[in-house]
């Protein structure tokens, strides 16, 4: 069967069959952030809280570098991330600061300019 | 026959239920966007529907990804919502109109809409927040509820071509539905954002402005654009206007724009509200 043409949008990774396969284990740990007891677990033992979704190293990295652009290229997606920065008090225009590299100020002026 | 009273899109930002929350709906930053609901709260009041047909994207409450439905339908009792991992109030749960979800389950499959039906379903913001803003009185929303959810987190996503065929069948299934019911139909989502990568941020004000447009002068506009070219035109999430698109294709025929508010930012996001009222 032909490979199914891949379309590449600049600073974007597409959800697809590839990522969903590859991010598993961590959008796995992430989903069950919505329980404030599981929150409240990964915040007491980081490390045995991730053990219990057999995080690979790459994840295992990218979870302790609170790096959203890691964590997406160990295949994080975006819903799913969202609840783990939500354990550190982030929110989505922190996350968008983090991944463009500015200040969160400098973040929201980017916003604000979108509406000129 | 049950009849469709008219189409309610919307965004349906996390940050709304915080600014609720808050009471900040008179602040500066939100105010151009809660002024938009009074209008639809007095015609809501007038047309006075009983049944809510909901079309909305699950964001990870009720959907992961060990099973991802491409088009679901609630036929639930009730409703409830929950945590989403940030800790925003809950809403109090809402009812189910069975009898609406069985027939459209029923009708969808028929015209060989392979859904999912779902007899539990917890709802996130993209469905309680929009009904929030429409119904804001203290307490439980006071209509009947159907829910249609769209897959958005995985690709494949469904075309929003598809996505527009779906909404058609959904406006021909209520309208065959033996029932004197008053239906509005809300689509919840949108417009232009993204909240991941290094282009998040990312905002099309040209393209929301035109998309909306589209909804009243041309509304099969969208479905020229591949799920991937809706991405690039509108941000990884800003392809929740597939929920505008298929609540809009529920009414067949001409509509009029009895309210048309765009505003950004909210949070990471273009916001849109229109209120679509069918011509014939
Ligand atoms: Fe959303």
């Amino acid at each position: 069967m032909a490979e199914q043409q891949r379309v590449s949008i600049p600073g974007t990774t597409l959800f697809d069959d590839i990522q969903a396969q590859k991010g598993y284990a961590l959008n796995k740990m992430c989903f069950s952030f919505n329980d404030k007891a599981n929150r409240d677990a990964f915040k007491a033992d980081e490390a045995a809280y991730c053990a219990r979704f057999g995080l690979n190293p790459a994840q295992l990295a990218a979870v302790q570098s609170r790096n959203v652009l890691q964590l997406i290229a160990a295949g994080g997606n975006v819903y799913y991330l969202a609840k783990f920065a939500g354990i550190f008090g982030l929110d989505v225009q922190d996350i968008g600061a983090q991944q463009t590299g500015m200040s969160k100020d400098e973040f929201k002026q980017k916003l604000l300019n979108a509406g000129q | 026959m049950a009849k469709i009273v008219g189409s309610i899109v919307t965004s349906h930002v996390p940050a709304i239920g915080r600014a609720i929350a808050g009471n900040l709906q008179n602040e500066p930053y939100w105010k151009p966007f809660f002024d938009a609901f009074p209008p639809i709260h007095r015609w809501l009041d007038e047309v006075k529907p009983d049944v809510a047909v909901v079309v909305y994207n699950d964001h990870g409450l009720n959907f992961f990804l060990d099973k991802m439905p491409t088009f679901s339908v609630g036929a639930a009792p009730q409703y409830h919502n929950a945590d989403e991992g940030w800790g925003i109030p809950t809403l109090p749960p809402f009812t189910g109109e069975t009898e609406l979800s069985w027939h459209l389950i029923n009708q969808l499959v028929n015209k060989e809409f392979d859904l999912t039906s779902c007899q539990e379903m917890l709802v996130d913001h993209a469905f309680t927040l929009p009904l929030k803003l429409l119904w804001p009185q203290e307490g439980a929303c006071p209509i009947k509820v159907v829910p249609v959810c769209i897959n958005t987190v995985q690709f494949p996503i469904p075309s929003a071509s598809r996505c527009y065929k779906l909404g058609e069948a959904i406006g021909e299934a209520i309208s065959a539905w033996d029932s004197d019911a008053r239906v509005v139909v809300i689509g919840t989502g949108g417009l232009s954002h993204q909240l991941d990568g290094e282009r998040a941020g990312f905002i099309n004000k040209p393209f929301d402005l035109q998309f909306m447009q589209s909804l009243v002068d041309n509304p099969k506009w969208a479905t020229q654009y591949t799920v991937e070219q809706l991405v690039e035109h509108t941000g990884s999430q800003g392809i929740e206007l597939l929920m505008w698109l298929a609540a809009r294709a529920t009414i067949k025929g001409e509509v009029r724009a009895l309210q048309n508010t765009y505003h950004l930012p909210i949070s990471n996001t273009a916001a849109g509200v229109m209120l679509l009222e069918p011509l014939a």
